[in-house]
């Protein structure tokens, strides 16, 4: 019979033990008998000899091996009764516990999921991601350098480590079929999903003959958009679509999800069909690369062999391939600022969870304190401490379980709609769930919550001086009991400062980044991403004529007071960074100051509201042929010119491209805050200029082109003309497309979505913290006091009034605050350290924030202690003493 | 008599495997036989006797069947397991060496080794 079977038969055993030794007694009688015993004197020598029959009993129970799972399931039973006893005091510890649990299990599987697993490809710790590197490149600027096409194939075909896949990330007009429209575009290389080891959909890869100039138009589509424009139809594989002007036959189908740094393509393209000159040279790097480590290849093999690659192509091109190399590194998923919210978040939810148990456990140490009268008794009459301990441990446990158990469901009904409460988008939201590792997270927390809290009151069970502590029945409050509810106050006051202080800091930063200038007037703009036909970009002359049409016709409408393009646009994902000098012995590359170049048309500034401070703007005269003009802001002009006149002078700028390469200052204009409200203040590069996009080079017309954005400033609100203007602006040919469009307004606060998110949980779990450290003065003085009665009963009679009464416990209370006050205004400095370090636009701990909240808090903790002390100040001295 | 302190141990257990050993039997007959095996040098009292039972048992040394007794009674007979058996086998075996090693140190005359 194994264990459980010994156990769940129970009833059985028992029963077959009774039956077993009344057999031996029996038989023992009926021996005596058989020996010529009367009945009588056999029955009282059995009773002599064989001695009573339950202890026997009890040892043969404990022979069985079962017994600590019986005596569990008596405490379990135990604690539920008096759980129970106590609705109360039940209800707000499941309460607070389920949340601090549901709330952490939450955090936990974000964590989980989105920064820890592995991406979801076969064997993706073989997977990795090839850089280029040169000395002056600024990985915190610009992010990891990708690859020249020229200098990826030449890799690709040499490397004998690696299976390498190259990627473009674009964009393409899809005039065919249906209406018009821009979509995500991934150029890719043949082997990109043998690559990633997924195979199709449905259809089939790109084959390799496909993947060069002049190879046979074909499309594989991105499952979404299959869904979307052929719900889901398998004849669209053969069907043809038209992409750029090009008619392509799809061949494929990618799987659900498919995709890199949550970039999920529409369609994608052979990358070697794609003949546009940056495509074709060593200068820019496009290609993101990803490389498979061939079968026993070590990761510093791989390494050490594109190490060779980048010096041998450096030999052979040395004016693009000077200093360059190429690194691997294992493959990881890019979250971007998530990691850090995420840690933060889990942080401060870790806090409050603190709190709840440090609020339980000062709860539950009152009660057991009230019992060790009870508990004295019960080792006077032989209880062993272990069994004393395993019980209140089986309590809290149970408690802390069940608080659990409530709180996976909180973070199950939880998990979607905090998912879709977070801001903009949460990278791989989809490979987010619950799972029985959350599960286990969940159980082994809610444990370990448990015998944080049942541990100081285990310890209470009393093992010495047995004697006094049943004499003295309840009315002394043991010293070291004191100094454990002191303790549990003090943390949960430094616990909560951490947390109030925090989201004080958040909520200041966020009032005041809000309230700065962006730079540019706000209202009624509206920003939207444009492609021409894709007939016109083939020719220049063509391309800048369909522009002045695109400006001409939409000044035209109703509501437009005015229009501009722009390539970047201020607070939108998107700069370019070109470096400047202010004599013509311009140093090398990594020695130049940046600016942010943006290329506008004459009416920029007029749409955007960014104020002129000297000179003039540009104007249809500043064209090709005309002297190349720039207008900088007044950052870039104390930057390069100190503090003296800037229009009219200088600079040069050798890679603003063919042509030019000094520029002559007409203007300077304010600043702008192009990186976000916040982020602005901190960004590396600040310096900002504007040229004419009249005056860019024929051969960037093109790429210009497909980047190019138009701004509108309307009387109306913005949004209501996004309708007319893309009925306007269909062109000729009936394809030219808008999308994206945002009003300036939404950019602006989209900047601030972390600051505000984070704001917002702070202050929720701010609150929270605060509310439960209240519950635990509240709770521990009243039991403080409550022992005390007797004590201050004397003190009445002595001649003490209601209110010494009151300042004596107020004096305690505000003993414990004080030192929690002065523990946590300790830690608030390293955690403002941090804060600062991961959130935009922080200062460092301001003194009035950190006044303001502690204050705050100790109201709200002397206003929870002003109860019990009032109480106390009522206390009757004649029944006070007569309880004694 | 008091066997507790007479009988070394775990030298309980041997016995009660020897006895089970010769065939089925219920525990109330265990008491008897060591009893008049041993002319009445051992006496296993209830006490000792049914936790060691149940304890072998267990552990997978003894099995039990309810079966009726010569009388017409219902009783529990303990039988032996194999791994039982192997059990007795050892442990027999150990007590002889242990005995005979015993034996031969207290033989050993007054006068020292010679």
């Amino acid at each position: 019979m194994t264990w459980w079977q010994r156990l769940w038969r129970r009833a059985r055993m028992e029963e077959q033990l009774e039956k077993e030794l009344r057999f031996h007694r029996e038989q023992y009688i009926a021996d005596l008998v058989a020996q010529g015993r009367s009945p009588e004197e056999a029955r009282r020598e059995a009773r002599l000899v064989l001695g009573g029959t339950e202890q026997v009993k009890e040892q043969c129970r404990d022979a069985r091996g079962t017994r600590w799972l019986e005596e569990f399931g008596r405490d379990f039973r135990y604690a539920l009764r008096t759980l129970r006893q106590r609705p109360g005091f039940t209800m707000v510890a499941l309460l607070t516990l389920a949340l601090g649990c549901g709330a952490t299990t939450v955090m936990f599987t974000l964590i989980d999921r989105v920064l820890l697993k592995p991406l979801p490809f076969p064997q993706p710790d073989r997977l990795v991601r090839v850089h280029g590197h040169t000395a002056a490149w600024n990985v915190a600027a610009y992010g990891e350098q990708n690859l020249a096409n020229l200098d990826f194939r030449d890799c690709q075909q040499a490397s004998r480590s690696l299976d390498m896949a190259g990627m473009v990330y674009n964009g393409a007009t899809m005039s065919q079929p249906g209406d018009p429209e821009y979509v995500a575009l991934t150029e890719a290389t043949s082997n990109l999903f043998s690559v990633f080891g997924v195979p199709l959909y449905r259809g089939r890869a790109f084959r390799p003959e496909e993947d060069r100039l002049g190879g046979t138009p074909v499309a594989i589509l991105g499952y979404s958009f299959w869904q979307r424009h052929f719900a889901g139809d398998p004849s669209a594989l053969g069907a043809t679509l038209v992409l750029d002007g090009k008619r392509r036959t799809i061949v494929g189908i990618a799987p659900p999800h498919f995709g890199l740094d949550d970039y999920v393509a529409d369609v994608y393209t052979p990358m070697g069909q794609d003949g546009l000159p940056y495509m074709q040279n060593r200068g820019p790097h496009p290609v993101t690369t990803i490389a498979r480590l061939r079968p026993g290849v070590t990761l510093v093999q791989a390494q050490a062999e594109l190490a060779l690659l980048g010096r041998d192509l450096a030999e052979r091109y040395p004016k693009s391939n000077q200093g360059r190399g190429f690194l691997a590194a294992a493959l990881r998923p890019d979250v971007g600022d998530v990691r850090s919210t995420l840690w933060l978040l889990l942080g401060a939810v870790s806090l409050v969870l603190l709190i709840a148990c440090v609020n339980i456990a000062s709860l539950l140490l009152a009660r057991a304190v009230s019992r060790e009268r009870e508990l004295a008794m019960r080792v006077a009459l032989g209880a062993g401490r272990g069994r004393l301990v395993g019980q209140c441990l089986t309590e809290s446990a149970v408690l802390g379980i069940s608080g659990g158990l409530l709180g996976v469901a909180l973070a199950a009904l939880g998990i979607r709609p905090f998912v879709a409460f977070w801001p903009g988008s949460l990278p791989r939201a989809e490979e987010v769930y619950l799972d029985w590792r959350v599960l286990l997270f969940a159980v082994a927390l809610s444990l370990a919550c448990g015998l944080f809290f049942g541990v100081a009151p285990a310890l209470r069970v009393p093992t010495r001086q047995l004697e006094q502590v049943l004499r003295a029945g309840a009315r002394t409050v043991p010293g070291s009991s004191r100094r454990w509810h002191g303790g549990f106050v003090v943390a949960e006051i430094a616990l909560a400062v951490v947390l109030l202080v925090s989201a004080g800091m958040l909520g200041s930063t966020l009032l005041r980044v809000s309230a700065l200038d962006p730079g540019v007037n706000v209202r009624n703009v509206l920003i939207a991403r444009m492609a021409l036909s894709p007939a016109t970009l083939a020719d220049t002359a063509r391309t800048r004529a369909a522009w002045q049409d695109v400006l001409d016709r939409a000044r035209r409408m109703p509501g437009v007071e005015a229009v501009a393009t722009v390539d970047t646009v201020p607070m939108r994902e998107g700069y370019n960074q070109i470096g400047y000098w202010t004599t013509p012995d311009v140093p090398p590359d990594n020695r130049r100051p940046m600016a942010l170049a943006t290329s506008v048309t004459p009416d920029y500034l007029k749409v955007m509201g960014i104020p002129l401070r000297a000179g003039r703007f540009f104007n249809d005269h500043d064209r090709m042929g005309s002297e190349p003009v720039i207008v900088i802001d007044d950052v870039m002009a104390q930057h390069a010119f100190g503090g003296t006149e800037a229009v009219g002078r200088r600079l040069w700028m050798p890679d603003m491209g063919p042509g030019a390469s000094s520029f002559m200052v007409i203007g300077v204009v304010g600043h702008v805050r192009h990186w976000g409200l916040a982020a602005d203040d901190q960004a590396a590069v600040r310096d900002q200029f504007y040229y004419p996009f009249a005056q860019v080079a024929d051969v960037l017309v093109r790429r210009w082109s497909e980047l190019m954005s138009i701004a509108v400033r309307t009387s109306i609100p913005p949004l209501a003309v996004v309708q007319p203007l893309r009925r306007e602006l269909r062109g000729d040919t009936g394809d030219q497309v808008i999308y994206e469009a945002r009003t300036m307004e939404q950019l602006a606060r989209a900047t601030l979505d972390r600051q505000r998110f984070l704001a917002l949980l702070f202050g929720i779990f701010a609150g929270l913290a605060l509310l439960l450290a209240c519950i635990g003065i509240y709770g521990v003085l009243a039991y403080l006091t409550s022992r005390r009665v007797p004590e201050i009963g004397v003190r009445m009679a002595l001649g003490a009034t209601a209110r010494d009464v009151v300042r004596l416990v107020l004096r305690q209370s505000l003993g414990m605050i004080l030192g929690g006050v002065v523990i946590g205004a300790a830690a608030v400095l390293a955690v403002g350290r941090v804060l600062q370090r991961l959130v935009e636009g922080m200062r460092p701990t301001e003194p009035l924030t950190v006044v303001l909240m502690i204050a705050v808090l100790m109201a709200a903790a002397l206003f929870a202690s002003f109860l019990p002390a009032r109480r106390a100040g009522r206390i009757d001295p004649m029944r006070a003493l007569r309880e004694e | 008599m008091n066997t507790k302190s007479d009988l070394p141990q775990g030298t309980l257990d041997l016995l009660i495997l020897k006895i089970i050993a010769l065939g089925p039997v219920h525990g109330y007959a265990i008491a008897q036989r060591l009893q008049q095996v041993s002319r009445d040098v051992v006496q296993v009292p209830q006490g000792s006797l049914y936790p060691a039972l149940h304890r072998l048992e267990n552990r997978g040394l003894l099995a039990a069947d309810w079966k009726e007794t010569d009388t017409g009674r219902e009783a529990k007979f303990y039988r032996l397991t194999r791994k039982g058996r192997a059990q007795l086998e050892t442990e027999t075996a150990s007590w002889a060496r242990l005995a005979e090693a015993v034996g031969l140190i207290l033989r050993l005359s007054e006068g020292g080794v010679k």
